[in-house]
């Protein structure tokens, strides 16, 4: 086991705790992180990695030598995101005994914390962490939101519209705040078609996810090259402290998120 | 459709697994192709259709190579030990034999002043989840 700083070997817990640990923020984060099923991934880089090259430059005003000027790196930082939690030690010892049932409720909530801090950094910014995001980057207006959601495949249409006429191809993607992506999976049109499938084909068969953290959806080109996620700490599982009790943990990640073509996302308004 | 890069039932074996073991099966298909082209190549005649395969030969080095640093980051025990054999000078056996001691001892397999630039990667392994599903 690592002895870096997540001081995963220094916590009171089995391999096999570890595991189940594991498995299960794996298996949590994945259905979560919305944002990293559209957009273009760096890394991880490491723990030490610190910032993002932005390739640009801020000029001096003063140099130590009147005869010499002088330009800095302007990078972008990357930002350390926790969310803790606490697992019963009695609960990590009825796993190692088999049990199927372990309550690893807090995990869970942690992970869905976490995820949708990220989705929400990538659609609608962070301006604490520097982090401009897709929804607030467009520069085409948000297609306005109707109350029927049998309109909702216009909108998608026209949102791909609007991307299409700027110049932006496809495929493209759907990120579905909580909201709307359970009035989209319930809904049926006429006729009974699935409203979801109807999407998907708009779309071009693109994928349509669900992203906690998002106001309305937004839909965004895949091509590639245009939204930028740099992770220096992938999402890790640390150690804090434990008393008789407890074990207190940590899921914890670094990014930086930039936006290179602001014109390759749309926004559809939210409520 | 195919299956045969599970050895064990999928249903049982957990998502990181399984993407593991396709990856595992794309290494053997890039190496595959390699071999291939490479037969083929010494036994073209035309200069053109040569040039073409000789191109192609590059894509699958770079796939090859894309693919074997996908299993590295994800299994730091092969990691360490390739460090020890790879891009060294030397008897690659007696590197191997080396690197692999070296690695299962817990100690670093890289020989002084060696190049830098890997990270040690504790993390969930959740990366890129684009093409993933829905």
């Amino acid at each position: 086991m690592s002895t870096d700083h997540l001081l995963r070997s220094q916590a009171p817990i089995s391999d096999a705790g570890w595991e189940l640990l594991d498995q299960e923020a794996i298996g949590r984060l994945t259905v979560a992180l919305g944002a990293r099923k559209l957009i273009d991934f760096s890394g991880p880089h490491g723990w030490d990695y610190s910032a993002t090259n932005l390739g640009r430059t801020e000029g001096l005003a003063q140099a130590p030598v009147a005869g010499v000027r002088a330009h800095r790196r302007r990078v972008l930082p990357l930002t350390e995101v926790r969310a803790p939690f606490s697992i019963s030690r009695a609960e990590l010892a009825d796993n190692d005994r088999g049990a199927a049932d372990v309550d690893l409720d807090s995990l869970d909530v942690a992970a869905l914390e976490i995820a949708t801090a990220e989705n929400m950094a990538v659609f609608h910014g962070w301006t604490a962490a520097g982090i401009s995001g897709i929804a607030e980057s467009s520069p085409h207006p948000p297609v306005p939101r109707v109350p029927d959601f049998n309109d909702y495949p216009k909108r998608v249409a026209k949102a791909v519209a609007t991307l299409r006429q700027s110049g932006i191809s496809g495929p493209y993607g759907l990120a579905l705040g909580p909201d709307d992506y359970t009035s989209v999976m319930e809904t049926t049109e006429h006729g009974g078609y699935p409203l979801f499938d109807h999407v998907r084909k708009i779309l071009g068969e693109g994928p349509v996810v669900w992203a906690p953290g998002v106001s309305g959806a937004v839909v965004v080109s895949l091509r590639g090259g245009d939204f930028l996620f740099e992770s220096g700490q992938d999402l890790s599982l640390g150690y804090h402290h434990h008393d008789a009790e407890t074990v207190h943990l940590y899921l914890e990640e670094s990014f930086s998120f930039r936006v290179a073509t602001p014109e390759a996302a749309i926004a559809l308004a939210g409520e | 459709m195919g299956f045969d890069q599970y050895h064990e039932p999928a249903e049982e074996l957990s998502a990181r697994t399984r993407t593991f073991a396709r990856m595992c099966a794309n290494l053997t298909e890039e190496a595959e192709a390699i071999g291939w082209y490479e037969q083929r190549i010494s036994l073209e005649a035309d200069e053109d259709s040569r040039a073409i395969m000789n191109d192609s030969l590059g894509e699958e080095y770079k796939h090859f190579c894309m693919d074997l640093e996908f299993l590295l980051r994800a299994t730091p025990l092969w990691r360490q030990t390739a460090r020890g054999i790879l891009f060294q000078e030397g008897d690659i056996v007696a590197n191997g034999e080396a690197s692999e001691a070296a690695a299962g001892s817990g100690q670093s397999p890289e020989p002084p002043g060696s190049a830098q630039g890997s990270v040690p990667d504790s993390s969930l392994r959740i990366g890129s989840l684009r093409g993933g599903d829905l």
